[in-house]
């Protein structure tokens, strides 16, 4: 408003320069009559004008596209990846409670704001600790949360396949090499056998 | 020369993991134990308990004013934790105004009100809402909140003149009168 009011008076000042004054004459059927214009009066003008259109320029506030309102889609998306904080193990995308309602809202105001996604979760991370994520944060001694179990249930296989295959080897007809229970046979031995058994067989007929 | 009762079977060498793998092993187990057990150590704690001292804690209220516990040793301290969303905090909100109108000219008690996993628009406009004056700071992180490890909101706790924690309320208060009993005892 100010700016045009700026800009018209400038505009009549201008013409009032360019074509002079109005004067009245006695007599003279036309009253209003332009006196010669000055070129005082002209510059004035010229820099009146110039001056408001800075002005102009300066007061008002450039016109920026405006964001389109981020869906409950999107609002979700990032909500479920989050929990309640109030209630215990509710996802923040299921959650009825006011306190949720009010978390989801700024969730809608940060992505309208531009944040991506993981600067919204470190948002809600400084301001409400890691507990609000579903994950922990992969930091500090969280790590190993993520590092000692699959450590435990690969030594645990690993520990369950050397047994397993331990036990296979002591089952007689495996396909496991055999063991050995006897040295090779002493011939000696086996001949002096055979002869006490001959003789014993004899003795009893 | 051998007999079948002499002949024992041939023992298979049984292969041992390297020592630092054995090591290793248990290192990696007792830190996860030592991990469970702080864990549980703090899980099993318990909200904190009167006479024990309170460590000191910063506030940083919604006007920008930064508020160290430390700098009011020597003062009754009464910490108030709330939320927007809290139904049973607007039952407490004028009496606690109310009685901050009546301590805060003896300048020997401490208001402290604490937003309890609040968003800020809400929490101005509880503020505002119910004529709160004394100074409110959002809990940052929950850090002030685990601290004193409440159990929900409303929550007061009074911290006496030598840091010690004398008083706790878990719920609104229901009257002024209420809350000055609570206060008066702690004051010289």
């Amino acid at each position: 408003m100010m700016g045009k009011g700026c800009w018209m008076s400038s505009f009549r000042l201008m013409d009032k320069a360019v074509k002079g004054p109005m004067i009245s004459e006695p007599g003279n059927e036309r009253p209003f009559q332009r006196a010669a214009p000055g070129k005082l009066t002209a510059m004035v003008a010229w820099v009146v004008m110039v001056g408001s259109l800075i002005l102009f320029g300066l007061v008002t506030s450039p016109v920026a596209a405006q964001r389109p309102t981020p869906s409950d889609d999107e609002v979700n998306r990032l909500a479920k990846e989050m929990y309640c904080p109030v209630c215990e193990n509710v996802p923040l995308d299921m959650c009825p409670t006011q306190a949720c309602a009010q978390w989801r809202a700024l969730i809608r105001q940060k992505i309208g704001e531009g944040l991506s996604d993981a600067e919204i979760k470190e948002y809600f991370v400084l301001q409400y600790g890691d507990r609000v994520l579903s994950e922990p944060p992969r930091r500090g001694f969280n790590w190993l949360i993520y590092i000692l179990p699959p450590v435990f249930f690969i030594g645990g296989a690993v520990i369950v396949l050397n047994v397993m295959r331990t036990m296979r080897k002591n089952v007689p007809g495996t396909d496991g090499p055999e063991k050995d229970f006897l040295p090779p046979p002493d011939e000696v031995y086996l001949t002096r056998l055979e002869e006490e058994l001959k003789r014993r067989q004899e003795n009893d007929y | 020369m051998t007999t079948p009762d002499e002949i024992q079977p041939i023992p298979e060498e049984k292969k041992l993991p390297p020592p630092w793998v054995v090591g290793l092993a248990f290192i990696l187990l007792l830190g996860f134990l030592v991990l469970i057990g702080m864990g549980l150590r703090r899980t099993q704690m318990g909200p904190i308990v009167i006479g024990q001292k309170v460590p000191a804690f910063t506030l940083t209220t919604f006007d920008g004013q930064v508020v160290n516990t430390a700098d009011y040793l020597g003062k009754v301290i009464l910490v108030n934790f709330w939320a927007s969303w809290c139904k049973p905090c607007e039952q407490e909100a004028f009496e606690l105004e109310a009685a901050w109108q009546l301590y805060q000219p003896r300048g020997d008690v401490i208001f402290l009100g604490v937003g309890y996993v609040d968003t800020e628009p809400e929490a101005l406009a509880f503020l505002h809402q119910f004529g709160i004056t004394y100074p409110n700071g959002a809990d940052v992180g929950t850090r002030v909140s685990q601290m004193f490890r409440i159990q929900g909101v409303p929550e007061t706790y009074i911290i006496d003149q030598e840091g010690r924690l004398a008083y706790v309320k878990k719920g609104p208060f229901l009257s002024l009168s209420e809350i000055q009993n609570a206060v008066d005892q702690r004051l010289p």
